[in-house]
């Protein structure tokens, strides 16, 4: 191998120094929690008490798989239609798309709660035509469009960059050797966009799974996904040692379910 | 045999922003010919190849394929196949899936793709290569496997958009005869597209010579380069010096001072004309034996012969000869009947075909080196 310079060597020190201290000691520290008691003595008790929250569990997975395939429903036809159009065209989309992530989370999130309230925006507009009232706060529903609402250009940014960087003469190729459009799609763009989609999928999912906020705010306190009841043993519980033993569950879950997806999608260059 | 007529333009108009890349051409291309569009970038030669695949409409003119009128129908439905400029070769699949691509859309059953993809592979002489990742191939096996995937589907014609440009020079003068051998044997039409005189001159049947968006000759690669329909062809195939002359009779071309013997005829009695002359057809004599004297200003050494220029009343000559001449030497020319070509005036004449630029050129290179030291 090739030796390095002084200046190399240096070059990586200030990440690395930043994952030691923010990423490696806080995990070491989530896992020592998670195995010790109140007293700080080793104990598998906060493990065994996971099994109540196995509901809360499967509730998050589900939901947010739900709200991650349905945000790749929309932005794979976007994406593709975008990255077609002329580069000013192009140019507008992309700030449509990336128009709301200059407003904070929290506010997005909390503008959502007036227009879906019971007497928000949306019910005081169809009551003005003697439409009964919808329930949509607190609903499910409410919670899984939060979660495309908030996280969808993080599914139609890496999709789009993908798709752009296909070669034409590949997209051209496929016609000349007797492609039509519908064949073309799933022989040469699908598979080469693979990997867009799995960043967008994992850059969808993974904030999905672990939000406390939407859930509180769009569920009404009648959805709990395992984000709030992380949150609720920190916060209100004060029991350190179960949350961080169910923190270090989901980051497990979360982690076992990005290398099934990278395998299942065939692509081993990429890993979560 | 007759051969038919497979590809017929009819005075195509193609505009790219007001500007007419293609300016009503019109051509007809036979069954099982090797043509060639030779011309340099911008031409109009790549364009042409487009709307045979397809992938462009004329914005006037018509393409017609055995005789049907093309207008509307896309590429996928044309027996037409492309091999593209960097292969457009697909990463995802490997050599198999590559050649295999075309057949599977086209729904061919697994054991007849599996014994059409080796035949091909054997005729690219890439057996062994069906799992190899494409991206990792070299330029000149990528360029197999796309000539491969574009064969299995037995195209009336192949159309081939300078396919040879990536390839360094040894590995590119092999393709070249085994793209001419794989015509040869598969009896297709092949369309090559190049801006390289040589490879066109050797590997087709037929050359169309091409520039701003006008065919300038349509011939025989030995036709082109002796009879040059005009000072542009002339130039653009091989060296050239081109003179302004007058028939003054036939067989009797006057130029450079004096009057020629020569075997061009049916000009007007005293028509101004262009003169070309290769620089390999002149021969070099003792001053006092030649038929024009001059004066050497530049030798050139390019290891099979030399170059030297010749200043002939201020008309600089290139002369190529196997003998060693000395500059400010005085030499004789020597020009053979069959050695002048007699070419009506075009708007090309005049911007070709005197090597003044080309010695001043050298000189000013040398004045900058100079300069630099």
């Amino acid at each position: 191998m090739k030796k390095r310079s002084f200046a190399q060597r240096i070059a990586g020190a200030p990440y690395i120094l930043w994952a030691a201290l923010f990423i490696v000691i806080p995990m070491a520290i989530v896992v020592y929690y998670a195995f010790t008691d109140a007293n700080g003595q080793f104990s598998f008790d906060n493990i065994k008490q996971l099994a109540d929250y196995k509901e809360t569990f499967l509730i998050s997975f589900e939901y947010s798989f739900i709200a991650t395939v349905i945000t790749l429903i929309i932005s794979y036809p976007f994406a593709y239609l975008m990255s077609k159009k002329s580069a000013a065209s192009q140019r507008i989309m992309m700030m449509l798309v990336m128009l709301p992530m200059w407003m904070n989370l929290l506010i997005r999130t909390y503008s959502w709660m007036n227009i879906l309230e019971r007497n928000g925006i949306i019910n005081n507009f169809l009551e003005q035509f003697g439409i009964e009232p919808l329930k949509m706060i607190g609903t499910p529903g409410a919670v899984i469009f939060g979660m495309i609402y908030n996280y969808i250009p993080y599914m139609i940014i890496p999709i789009y960059n993908v798709m752009s960087k296909i070669d034409k003469s590949l997209l051209e190729s496929a016609e000349d050797l007797g492609s039509n459009g519908l064949s073309k799609l799933r022989r040469v763009i699908l598979p080469l966009s693979m990997p867009g989609v799995i960043s967008g999928f994992t850059m969808v999912f993974v904030p999905s799974v672990s939000t406390f906020y939407i859930s509180q705010k769009l569920g009404g306190g009648k959805v709990m996904l395992i984000g709030d009841a992380i949150e609720r043993q920190m916060q209100t519980s004060y029991n350190y040692n179960l949350g961080a033993s169910l923190s270090l569950v989901l980051m497990i879950v979360i982690l076992i379910s990005m290398i099934v997806v990278n395998r299942f999608a065939g692509d081993d260059d990429l890993l979560i | 045999m007759e051969k038919n007529t497979i590809i017929e333009l009819k005075n195509i108009t193609v505009e790219f922003d007001g500007e007419k890349v293609l300016d009503d051409m019109s051509l007809s291309i036979r069954d099982g010919e090797f043509v060639t569009f030779l011309g340099s970038s911008g031409c109009g030669k790549t364009t042409t190849l487009r709307l045979i695949a397809g992938f462009l409409e004329p914005d006037s003119g018509e393409v017609f394929f055995d005789g049907k009128n093309m207008r509307g129908v896309p590429p996928y439905k044309r027996e037409v196949n492309t091999i593209f400029q960097r292969y457009a070769l697909f990463p995802h699949y490997n050599v198999y899936e590559n050649i295999a691509y075309g057949l599977r859309v086209r729904k061919v059953p697994e054991a007849q793709i599996k014994e059409q993809v080796t035949e091909m592979l054997r005729l690219v002489n890439l057996q062994g290569f069906e799992k190899r990742n494409v991206t990792k191939l070299s330029g000149g096996q990528q360029q197999r496997v796309a000539i491969a995937r574009a064969l299995v589907l037995k195209p009336k014609i192949l159309l081939l958009d300078e396919p040879l440009a990536a390839l360094d020079l040894k590995l590119r003068k092999d393709m070249q005869n085994e793209l001419k051998n794989i015509q040869k044997q598969t009896g297709i039409t092949f369309i090559f597209v190049t801006h390289d005189q040589e490879e066109a001159l050797s590997m087709s049947d037929t050359v169309v010579v091409m520039n701003e968006g006008k065919i300038q000759q349509i011939g025989s690669p030995i036709d082109i380069y002796n009879e040059p329909e005009n000072a542009f062809v002339a130039d653009f195939i091989g060296e050239s010096n081109i003179l302004d002359g007058i028939m003054k009779s036939d067989y009797n071309a006057c130029f450079a001072g004096r009057c020629f013997p020569c075997l061009d005829k049916g000009f007007e009695p005293g028509e101004e004309v262009d003169i070309v002359v290769r620089p390999e057809d002149v021969d070099i004599v003792k001053a006092d034996q030649g038929m024009l004297r001059g004066t050497v200003t530049s030798v050139t050494f390019l290891g099979v012969h030399f170059e030297i220029i010749v200043d002939i009343g201020g008309f600089k000559w290139m002369i190529q000869t196997t003998d060693e001449h000395k500059e400010g030497e005085v030499v004789g020319l020597v020009i053979e009947p069959d050695a002048i070509h007699v070419m009506k005036k075009s708007k090309y004449s005049g911007q070709f075909g005197d090597y003044s630029s080309y010695s001043d050129e050298i000189d000013t290179l040398n004045v900058i080196e100079e300069e630099e030291n």
